[in-house]
């Protein structure tokens, strides 16, 4: 089956009468893809459906389920699983859902259940099973553990992943796909239907819904495609030409007039920002400019729930004219008829940007209408970029994630706690789930290792096992309190170590009185890291105040309001997403050819021009490595566009091998499109006279061991290994009893990497945290992509000061952290300014 | 239980510098010498103090299910070997908190608690018993006591407000410094006037912020430096550096 045809079908075929009348009462006509939906579903197929936001597609997904239930199928228990990636889409479904039951007149009942869904009615959904639960994938890992789950979900007919392409490429995805297996071990028949916006690659998420076996033939669901909406209307921000278009940066102060101006005009409009950090100060700085006293709000994912769920009704219910929010409203939910789009920054991605624009206007036939708000010259052209590719509806979105070996860990834990498994059939479970399909038995004989004793070469915890072997072969759990262990811990979502923001008394006591600690209002959540970096009496913006930290106690950082206008502390980062490869791609092509400029704000194309005069504008496959002199230092800055994460990888190795070389490199700065790099030693004249090689320096062998040295020590690794510590269940959250202390409980993850790297290096649970980073926080793989992709074109210019194309990633300097340096070296620089200090004589 | 130990008549200096693995600090008109490695050398009394070892703190919850990298007993062990190595001291004094718990002792593995056999048998072994070790097990090799005398010093486990010439442990003392948009953070020595609060030695013992409420009482109003304990060497701060 393929794309649909026709919009509409004037005869609703195979549509009940009950159904049929209905919609007719409503004058609405079934959409073409809800019926091949329904013809697909009731003829026994699972089926993947495409379709934009507002084409209806919860109904195509819940229509033919409803239909069997309508005809006789109601009342036998759990008939339909409906999951969805957050809580709040959930109970918004259970409520549209309702509606046309209930104008139905359908004795059908529906019930959603996530992790606030109180205890009593959990017992009695599982004692009286409704015919459709609404939920979520941790939940859904929860109910295959209960005890009789098998007859829990005998009678399941349909599961309906909702917002599949947000699910798939997560370790939520590696989980649900093994439930997923699961489910289908106690109900063969089950059909899957896989709901999604628009992804890169159809078929991959065709095969992801569908039980693999070890033929190597794929099974796929079918695909029903919705026709697309209405193109949308993008336009990117151009700002006047005696306002100069910043070098670099993130603020967009210079962008606010025209913000506001376009929030006015608009009927209501959502600001979507990159990080939390941007949105609090647009929102900042945006009422200030509110002479009208234009309602406007914040929502972002550290704000009180509380205060979020305030928001989404003011938007629900029309009285907002504008919410300044971050990636917390990309997903799901109608709040109300938005109508304009603003995104700031750069859309770092196409799937993105048409993620985010699709949020305006959900009615399916009109064009939905964007601003792109580039903050400085690079993002012009990825603006640019992502405008052309969203005309063209390229999308660039990740693959599902594969062989999570952490999530692996946690499911084998969740087996044991349902009931004793036998190795060879859990196996064969696991790899019929698409993201398991590869994983071979070794693998997974040492993940049931570290399950039950650690999987240390030290046999330390034998008589300690979690799980044992039974004669029958079958492995049983030790102990019942892992299990209740396991299901406080289930899951797959590992915040960074969080602080609440609680507002302390009143005043602030001059005299010694203790504050008022305990009594004030939760404004929200920060990460630890960035409570740390502040100092007592240090300012910053958040929840759209400026705030005052007063002490640190426990888990809370108690703040006072602080009437100053500036917060001392700019901002803090948070959800940063690296550039896409697709869109680096464009960006690339975009440089070498000055035709597609014609659209560029002036002042970028005269930008590009000198560049092309002073230094060069390489072509789309080559690299180009530019060397200068600068204040007494030697630079190399190269363009890669890969990425910020990938070129902080680079940066790393680059340092070393320049160091072995003798060039002897202080430090280096990075951004999404280029690194910089400066040494003591002349380069232009290194690379001039022979003695450096820019082919040896950005040789592929650099992924080898200079790699491994390097993330032996990185942060970023331990921060990997943390997360993946977590959830295969080596170190726990969460105690029953004992919630509040846990973290005095716990060791920290970063000596239990040091420990575990120095005593056993080739240890399971360190090969998945490698895995993980690869293709995470390190993004090994696009480095080593990138570097398949320059050798042998790679072009060298030696200038005598930096270049046009040079300033943007140059003006990070002092702005960003300046990576390459020895902690120890930071250390001795803070100790010896001190001496320095005691030692001026005036 | 006190256990008093005379001054020697020798006396030793050491240059003091920035940033060093060897920089020496005076308490009571004794001079010490924080190492790298955590250890304190006391070279009038040839004395190594070493605090917080915590062994077998990875496995004092695997009867729970928390089954964490067994190695953290060797790693300690190791570290004490390679300090005893390096000042070769007449005696060793572990100020509490030796053992993570009560059962510690027995869930040492063969191969350490031989190692531990051998350096006892090198140098003498003090224990001083801590909050988590109260009552260390006969068989352990070397003596025992609650508090040590060392001249003017008191040796002991935790600190306590209003005590002068004390040195301690227990709190295990960790700063942090802000530069250039990161962030550093290491264990640390704490000097102030009327003690010296060593850093933990054990592979698993994490560290209290020197900001911490706990150390308040104890630093009152004091002026404070520490000693952070780098990678490759020893920085000395003053403590509103850290603050």
């Amino acid at each position: 089956m393929d794309t649909a045809v026709s919009h509409t079908s004037s005869t609703p075929a195979g549509l009940p009468g009950q159904f049929a009348d209905w919609f007719a009462v409503r004058g609405w006509q079934p959409r073409s893809h809800q019926l091949d939906m329904l013809a697909t579903v009731s003829a026994g197929h699972s089926a993947l459906l495409i379709a934009p936001t507002g084409g209806g597609k919860t109904l195509a997904g819940f229509l033919p389920s409803l239909i069997e239930l309508a005809q006789g199928a109601a009342g036998k228990g759990l008939h339909t699983l409906y999951v969805s990636p957050l809580k709040a889409l959930a109970v918004d479904i259970t409520r549209n859902l309702e509606a046309p039951i209930r104008e139905m007149g359908l004795d059908i009942r529906i019930e959603a259940r996530t992790g606030d869904t109180p205890a009593h009615k959990r017992q009695r959904q599982k004692t009286n099973p409704p015919d459709i639960l609404i939920t979520t994938p941790e939940q859904v890992s929860l109910l295959i553990t209960q005890d009789g789950a098998e007859h829990y979900f005998a009678n399941l007919r349909v599961v309906i992943l909702d917002e599949l392409h947000s699910m798939a490429p997560t370790k939520r995805g590696c989980l649900l796909a093994l439930a997923l297996a699961r489910l289908h071990s106690f109900a063969p028949g089950l059909r899957r239907i896989g709901l999604s916006a628009t992804v890169a690659s159809p078929d991959t998420l065709r095969a992801w819904l569908m039980p693999q076996d070890e033929a190597g033939v794929e099974h796929m669901a079918a695909f029903v495609r919705a026709p697309g909406g209405a193109e949308p209307d993008i336009a990117i921000m151009r700002c006047d030409d005696d306002v100069r278009m910043p070098w670099s940066g993130h603020s967009s102060a210079y962008a606010l007039p025209d913000i506001y101006e376009a929030v006015k005009s608009a009927g209501m409009a959502l600001v979507f920002t990159n990080t939390r950090s941007q949105a609090e100060r647009i929102f900042h700085e945006l009422w200030t400019l509110n002479e009208d006293a234009l309602p406007i709000a914040l929502h972002h994912g550290s704000l009180d729930v509380s205060q979020r769920r305030k928001v989404e009704a003011a938007m629900a219910a029309g009285s907002l004219r504008a919410v300044v929010c971050t990636s917390t409203l990309d997903l799901g939910i109608d709040w109300g008829d938005v109508d304009l789009v603003i995104n700031v920054g750069a859309p770092k991605g196409s799937s993105r940007i048409l993620q985010r624009i699709g949020r305006a206007n959900h009615r399916y036939e009109e064009p939905s209408r964007a601003l792109l708000v580039p903050s400085n010259r690079f993002e012009v052209l990825e603006c640019e970029a992502a405008r052309v590719a969203a005309y063209e509806g390229a999308q660039d979105g990740e693959g599902p994630a594969e062989l999570k070996r952490d999530v692996l860990a946690q499911h084998i834990m969740g087996s044991a706690v349902a009931a004793p498994f036998a190795p060879d059939e859990l196996y064969a479970e696991v790899t019929s789930a698409w993201p398991y399909r590869n994983l071979v038995r070794e693998d997974f004989d040492q993940a049931v290792d570290f399950v039950s004793t650690g999987g240390y070469a030290l046999k330390t915890y034998e008589r300690f096992a979690r799980l044992k072997r039974m004669p029958d072969g079958r492995m049983r759990l030790t102990h019942p309190r892992l299990a209740q262990s396991y299901r406080m811990n289930a899951g797959t979502i590992v915040e960074a170590e969080m602080l609440k923001v609680k507002l302390a008394g009143k005043r602030r006591s001059s005299a010694g009185k203790p504050l008022n600690k305990w009594g004030g209002k939760v404004l929200g959540e920060v990460e630890e890291w960035f409570v740390e970096q502040l100092r007592i009496g240090d300012t910053f913006l958040f929840a759209g105040q400026i705030l005052r930290l007063e002490a640190v106690e426990e888990l809370n950082a108690l703040v006072s309001r602080s009437e100053a206008t500036e917060p001392m502390i700019p901002s803090y980062q948070g959800g940063k997403f690296p550039l896409s490869t697709y869109l680096a791609g464009r960006v690339r092509a975009m440089l070498a050819e000055p035709a597609s400029w014609q659209y560029l704000p002036e002042q970028v194309r005269d930008w590009l021009k000198v560049q092309q005069w002073k230094s060069v504008l390489p072509q789309p496959h080559q690299m180009l490595v530019e060397t200068f002199p600068k204040a007494n230092k030697h630079y190399l800055v190269c363009y890669p566009f890969d990425g910020r994460l990938a070129h902080q990888t680079l940066g790393m190795l680059l340092t070393r091998r320049l160091e072995r070389a003798g060039m002897q490199p202080l430090g280096f700065v990075c951004n999404d499109y280029a690194l910089s790099v400066w040494c003591v030693r002349d380069l232009s004249l290194a690379i001039e006279t022979g003695r450096l090689s820019l082919a040896q320096l950005f040789d592929q062998d650099m992924l080898g061991d200079d790699l491994d040295a390097w993330l032996a020590e990185s942060m970023l690794m331990k921060r990997t290994f943390r997360t993946c510590a977590i959830i295969a269940g080596l170190i726990e959250r969460r105690w029953p009893g004992q919630e509040k202390s846990g973290r005095q409980m716990t060791v920290s993850a970063d000596l239990i990497y040091d420990v575990l790297r120095t005593h056993q290096p080739d240890h399971w649970l360190l090969k998945a945290a490698w895995d993980d980073a690869a293709s995470g926080l390190i993004d090994a793989k696009r480095l080593a992509q990138m570097l398949a992709r320059i050798k042998g074109n790679i072009i060298h210019r030696a200038l005598e000061q930096v270049s046009p194309l040079a300033v943007p990633v140059m003006l990070e300097i002092g702005r960003e952290p300046v990576y390459g340096e020895a902690h120890d070296a930071l250390l001795a620089e803070a100790a010896d300014d001190l001496v320095d200090e005691a030692m001026r004589l005036v | 239980m006190t256990l008093c130990l005379p001054k020697p008549p020798t006396t030793l200096l050491t240059k003091p510098c920035g940033s060093s693995d060897a920089m020496a600090v005076r308490l009571a008109d004794i001079e010490f010498i924080p190492c790298l490695s955590g250890a304190l050398y006391v070279p009038d009394y040839d004395t190594l103090l070493i605090a917080d070892l915590h062994l077998e703190k990875g496995s004092s919850r695997a009867h729970l299910g928390q089954l964490l990298p067994p190695y953290d007993s060797r790693a300690g062990l190791l570290a004490l070997q390679a300090a005893i190595a390096r000042w070769a001291p007449a005696r060793v004094m572990l100020l509490g908190d030796s053992f993570h718990d009560a059962q510690g002792p027995d869930r040492l593995a063969q191969d350490d608690r031989v190692l531990l056999e051998k350096l006892a048998a090198q140098v003498d072994f003090i224990w001083l018993s801590g909050n988590h070790d109260p009552c260390l097990p006969a068989d352990l090799p070397g003596s025992r006591s609650v508090e040590i005398a060392l001249g003017d010093i008191t040796l002991r486990h935790e600190p306590e407000a209003g005590a002068v010439n004390e040195i301690a442990g227990h709190l295990h003392p960790a700063a942090a410094i802000r530069r250039r948009g990161r962030r550093v953070r290491t264990k640390c020595f704490v000097i102030s006037p009327a003690r010296i609060i060593l850093p933990a030695f054990g592979a698993y013992t994490g560290g209290l912020d020197v900001r911490h409420e706990a150390f308040r009482p104890l630093l009152a109003g004091e002026a404070f430096r520490v000693i952070m304990v780098g990678n490759t060497a020893l920085h000395a701060l003053p403590g509103r550096a850290v603050l």
